[in-house]
């Protein structure tokens, strides 16, 4: 299996060291010309949702990339990823669009905001969770959340899509990527 | 400081990697900045090459000037105190600031102490020359470290040769017999767990960014080339001749720092450079404050 990690900006690397880790190949998207590569799943990393917006715009990736994954591509996304794949995003226009939640940017506020705890992941159990000036999903249909953090949706997984609004490649947990790997191989 | 929170404060600029971070001096640079693609934004007074034209002493900008770019972006917003000045340093982290650059482009406030990092909340990025004062400031708390280069020059030279100064010696220390490391530790005057961990890693602990003189968007990709895990740049946007276009190209030159025929498209047209200043005209140089 081959995935393909979103590397316009932000830990991209991390991303690729997780998957790696688990025998995955993996593969950088930074221009459109990198699509013509095949890959099987598809990564967004964390970073700066706003940067990385403007750059799958200016370099044509945004229409490909939505059209890939409202197709079924296999898709992880975390904190600003989730931002990207959301349909909805307070007070902003929207990115790629194909995951049917509302969310809300820096929604713990500035760095003084970030923090880290250990909760559950319907179906893993309790996990990591590092959130760095993170977002967290305002609504969302019930069926597809799978953690939440003091009432706070912060995790859902819908058709291919799994979102979360923290960072699993910062913590020496895997379980996350074994289920978006079971999830691609399903595929 | 709880060893989480300085985690948390290193994963913070884990997240600016591949991005670009802009010196502006107003809310409305500050938008231009963020609309062109900026990762985050340094908050400031004057731009290094405005602190060299005024000279005299440069010191934190007004809070009601960082308080309006703060409202004004959704990005980080970052900003400068002086050398050792833990008061500057606590009140930027009263107004909720997001990372605090202990920065050598406003006059020290201290010839000898930098200050304790390790007593306070919210992140720090610091500059540095050599592999040695980049691992003092970690020591002191930096989660961030950029190199100094020659701020408020436009000239790259100083940037290159602090990059490259710091791979050689981290390259050095690699090579090394794990029993030589105690002494290198000594040569470099840092702490031996550093040493040890940049013997071990081949890097340093932190996420190390370019800056000081960066002006172009080939300047960018080069302090890319050379190992930078993303750029700073200060004058060099607001003092060329279209600023969101410039700031536009060199984040699009940060992201494809190996296409050469992108950075020839993304270098065309961008008007008039920062017309800068040789190092060697200079007569401050600022990368000689704090070691």
């Amino acid at each position: 299996m081959k995935a393909a990690v979103l590397a316009v900006q932000g830990d991209f690397i991390e991303h690729e060291n997780m998957l790696r880790r688990l025998g995955v190949e993996t593969m950088e998207i930074r221009q459109s010309a990198d699509l013509s590569e095949p890959f099987d799943a598809l990564v967004l990393p964390g970073g700066e949702s706003t940067v990385q917006g403007k750059l799958l715009n200016e370099l044509d990736l945004m229409k490909p990339l939505h059209d890939k994954i409202a197709a079924g591509l296999p898709t992880l996304a975390t904190c600003a990823g989730l931002i990207l794949l959301a349909e909805h995003i307070e007070n902003d226009g929207s990115y790629l669009g194909t995951l049917p939640v509302t969310v809300r940017r820096n929604a713990y506020g500035r760095q003084l905001g970030s923090f880290y705890t250990e909760s559950q992941w319907q179906g893993i159990g309790k996990i990591p969770m590092t959130f760095i000036r993170a977002p967290f999903i305002t609504a969302a249909d019930p069926t597809i959340v799978r953690a939440t953090v003091d009432d706070h949706i912060v995790g859902v997984t819908y058709r291919n899509q799994i979102a979360l609004s923290f960072h699993p490649e910062l913590n020496d947990d895997l379980r996350i990527y074994e289920q978006f790997i079971k999830m691609a191989d399903r595929n | 400081m709880e060893e989480n929170r300085y985690e948390l404060n290193k994963n913070l600029a884990q997240m600016l990697k591949g991005g670009v971070i802009m010196d502006v001096t107003t809310p409305e640079q500050a938008k231009i900045a963020e609309t062109a693609g900026a990762c985050a934004v340094m908050a400031l007074e004057r731009i290094p090459a405005d602190i060299r034209a005024a000279g005299g002493v440069s010191r934190m900008s007004d809070p009601k000037m960082i308080k309006g770019i703060q409202n004004a972006v959704s990005i980080p917003v970052m900003a400068k105190c002086r050398i050792g000045h833990f008061v500057e340093a606590q009140v930027l982290e009263a107004i909720d600031i997001d990372y605090i650059d202990e920065s050598e482009v406003l006059s020290p406030a201290d010839d000898i102490y930098h200050i304790d990092k390790t007593k306070f909340k919210v992140p720090f990025v610091c500059g540095a020359r050599n592999l040695g004062e980049a691992l003092r400031r970690i020591a002191e708390g930096a989660a961030m470290i950029r190199t100094k280069g020659e701020p408020g020059t436009g000239d790259v030279i100083q940037a290159v040769h602090h990059m490259r100064q710091m791979n050689k010696e981290i390259s050095q220390l690699v090579s090394l017999r794990e029993d030589e490391v105690f002494e290198a530790a000594k040569q470099l005057q840092v702490p031996y767990d550093l040493a040890l961990y940049v013997h071990e890693h081949g890097k340093l602990p932190v996420v190390n960014f370019a800056a000081g003189g960066i002006a172009t968007p080939a300047d960018a990709a080069l302090m890319m080339q050379l190992g930078a895990e993303g750029v700073f740049v200060g004058s060099g946007i607001f003092k060329s001749g279209n600023p969101a276009k410039r700031a536009e190209a060199i984040v699009q030159a940060v992201t494809n720092y190996t296409d050469a025929a992108k950075i020839a498209a993304l270098s065309e047209d961008l008007g008039e450079a920062m017309v800068g200043i040789n190092e060697e005209e200079i007569k401050i140089l600022m990368a000689e404050r704090g070691q």
